[in-house]
């Protein structure tokens, strides 16, 4: 079986016009789903992916054949109970799960896209994901929910949409990257520019890839998304099969091993102009900004109900960057809950088995839905 | 039901917007949700009892009263409640200020240091007074600001709020409080319960 087979696109007619300035239209917007849709059509959740992320949320991604990123969290009984709930989830634009992306051809050139692809925003990718609702039929959405930048495109779209939602969970995430974010992002990006393979974006003709680029980027960013302690916990000076220091460049530490594997599988599975385009996105995303420096009025015409939540160890978007959205929403008197969970994991922290954040997710879910509308 | 709630309860008018600030486990909010206003926010600075509060559907911001009350804008609620922890907090003064700013109005109850039991207490022992209200060492109460049914009255004065209703509560039974019998009810009372405006 085909790739292609596997995964399912909606083809959105309608022209989008991205901030870049570019109008887009006729693209494909790649899609799962989980979970069945009520007669109602009042229990849908829509769930955004994180940067690395895909629409196969949860049981076995049949690209990878590895679980789904939220396994922890979505699935039968758990936090996001898909006997319940239909949910929803679209591989981001500018990705390369299927989604219109920097690996498509571009039909006028009949070349493949790479760096002539338009810079996309978070804006961009929610005015794309929106019409998937239209597509299901769903007047309004139970939910959207997402960490990271998942939590970004959840803010945007609230904004974008302020009554096509009736609860929304943005986790781990920030109105606007930081200077420390946009950093991180940049390493990486020239990790991938500065390998030779990278050729000015072209690699995809070329049949070589930027893979040592993108596995570095890949490494850096992984740091990010762990605490000091978890590190020091998991793998402290712990050496990598081998008694003895060996006096050269090879991964004596465990934690040099375990870097190491985690760029080598990354890019099996990622494309680096991808990589490129949706750190972009996020280094461009200031909800801020768009509002002419107040945040509150991204979200003065909405009902939506939210819960904020925030990580203790979460040094890539602090909890203060998360109450910052709390603050913003009690400043118009919105409905929002707020709760900063204990975990050590960092930022990942919303990806694993941490209960006090799962438990939170399943009650605010449960607890909402049976509210009367 | 706490009686104490009972009477917060019925100061509470109908379909009005309420902020429960120190909510605890949300039992007060939630007989307030259910019998008077789907409006109702809490604040509470315990993770695990903001927890318990989700999983009662209500809406707790994790929060300390001190620092984050600053976030709400004036008026922002018809009604501020803080049930039995303004002894607790480092600056009582700004509390009351804040609640009084967030709020049209505010309700605010104490555990009476002046009770009888309380003076008989360290009259008699010479030791700090641990009763079933404060049952706390002087070591490890959270309760480091404790004042009386009269301390409050006179706080009133000093901070400029109006006090509209001031009530003691004795075992179950409930009284006005009123400058006649001020004497007794900071004597006999366990509770005051006050409804006050800036």
């Amino acid at each position: 079986m085909n790739i292609k087979d596997k995964i399912k696109t909606l083809i959105i007619e309608k022209p989008l016009k991205l901030d870049c300035g570019q109008t887009i239209s006729n693209f494909p917007l790649a899609y799962e789903t989980f979970g069945t849709l009520n007669q109602n059509k009042d229990n849908a959740i829509l769930v955004c992916h994180a940067l690395t992320g895909d629409q196969f949320v949860t049981g076995i991604n049949p690209i990878t054949k590895k679980d789904g990123w939220w396994t922890y969290a979505v699935g039968p009984n758990k936090s996001i109970d898909t006997n319940k709930y239909f949910v929803i989830c679209a591989n981001v634009l500018g990705g390369c799960m299927g989604s219109f992306g920097p690996s498509h051809e571009n039909p006028k050139t009949k070349k493949i896209y790479g760096a002539d692809f338009p810079v996309i925003t978070i804006n961009d990718i929610v005015n794309a994901q929106v019409n998937l609702l239209d597509f299901f039929g769903i007047d309004k959405l139970f939910s959207v929910v997402g960490g990271s930048m998942g939590g970004m495109q959840v803010l945007q779209f609230v904004s974008n949409f302020p009554n096509k939602a009736r609860t929304a969970i943005p986790i781990a995430c920030t109105s606007n990257h930081s200077a420390q974010n946009i950093a991180f992002n940049e390493l990486g990006r020239q990790a991938i520019t500065a390998d030779h393979n990278w050729s000015e974006g072209n690699y995809n003709s070329n049949k070589t890839v930027p893979d040592k680029g993108l596995a570095v980027a890949r490494m850096a960013a992984h740091i990010t998304y762990l605490s000091k302690k978890g590190l020091q916990e998991k793998f402290g000076r712990k050496l990598q099969e081998r008694d003895d220091l060996k006096f050269g460049f090879d991964a004596d530490f465990q934690i040099e091993s375990y870097l190491r594997y985690q760029g080598s599988v990354f890019v099996d599975r990622f494309d680096a102009n991808s990589y490129l385009y949706i750190t972009r996105a996020m280094d461009y995303f200031d909800l801020v900004k768009q509002f002419n420096g107040n945040l509150s009025n991204a979200f003065k015409n909405t009902k939506t109900k939210f819960f904020v939540i925030s990580f203790t160890s979460d040094w890539l978007y602090p909890t203060q960057e998360n109450k910052e959205i709390v603050i913003a929403l009690n400043a118009i008197n919105a409905n929002v809950g707020f709760v900063e969970i204990e975990s050590d994991k960092g930022h990942d922290s919303f990806l694993l088995d941490v209960p006090d954040f799962l438990k939170a997710v399943k009650n605010f879910l449960d607890k909402s839905f049976e509210e009367k509308l | 039901m706490k009686t104490e709630y009972k009477i917060i309860a019925d100061i509470i008018e109908n379909n009005s917007s309420i902020l429960d600030v120190g909510c605890d486990d949300g039992t007060l909010m939630e007989f307030l949700k259910n019998n008077k206003s789907p409006n109702i926010r809490g604040i509470e600075i315990s993770k695990e009892k903001v927890q318990t509060c989700i999983a009662k559907g209500l809406t707790v911001i994790e929060g300390n009263a001190e620092f984050d009350l600053k976030q709400f804008p004036n008026d922002s609620f018809d009604y501020v409640v803080l049930g039995q922890t303004l002894q607790a907090f480092i600056n009582p003064e700004l509390v009351i200020k804040e609640l009084l700013r967030v709020g049209k109005k505010a309700i605010v109850t104490i555990p009476n240091f002046g009770h009888w039991k309380v003076r008989l207490n360290l009259l008699i022992k010479g030791t700090m007074p641990i009763t079933n209200s404060l049952p706390h060492n002087w070591y490890n109460t959270p309760n480091i600001h404790m004042c009386t049914i009269k301390d409050f009255v006179k706080f009133s004065e000093i901070i400029g709020f109006k006090i509209f209703k001031s009530l003691a509560l004795k075992n179950k039974n409930i009284s006005n409080i009123n400058n006649s019998n001020l004497f007794f009810k900071n004597l006999f009372g366990e509770l005051g319960i006050f409804l006050i405006e800036k």
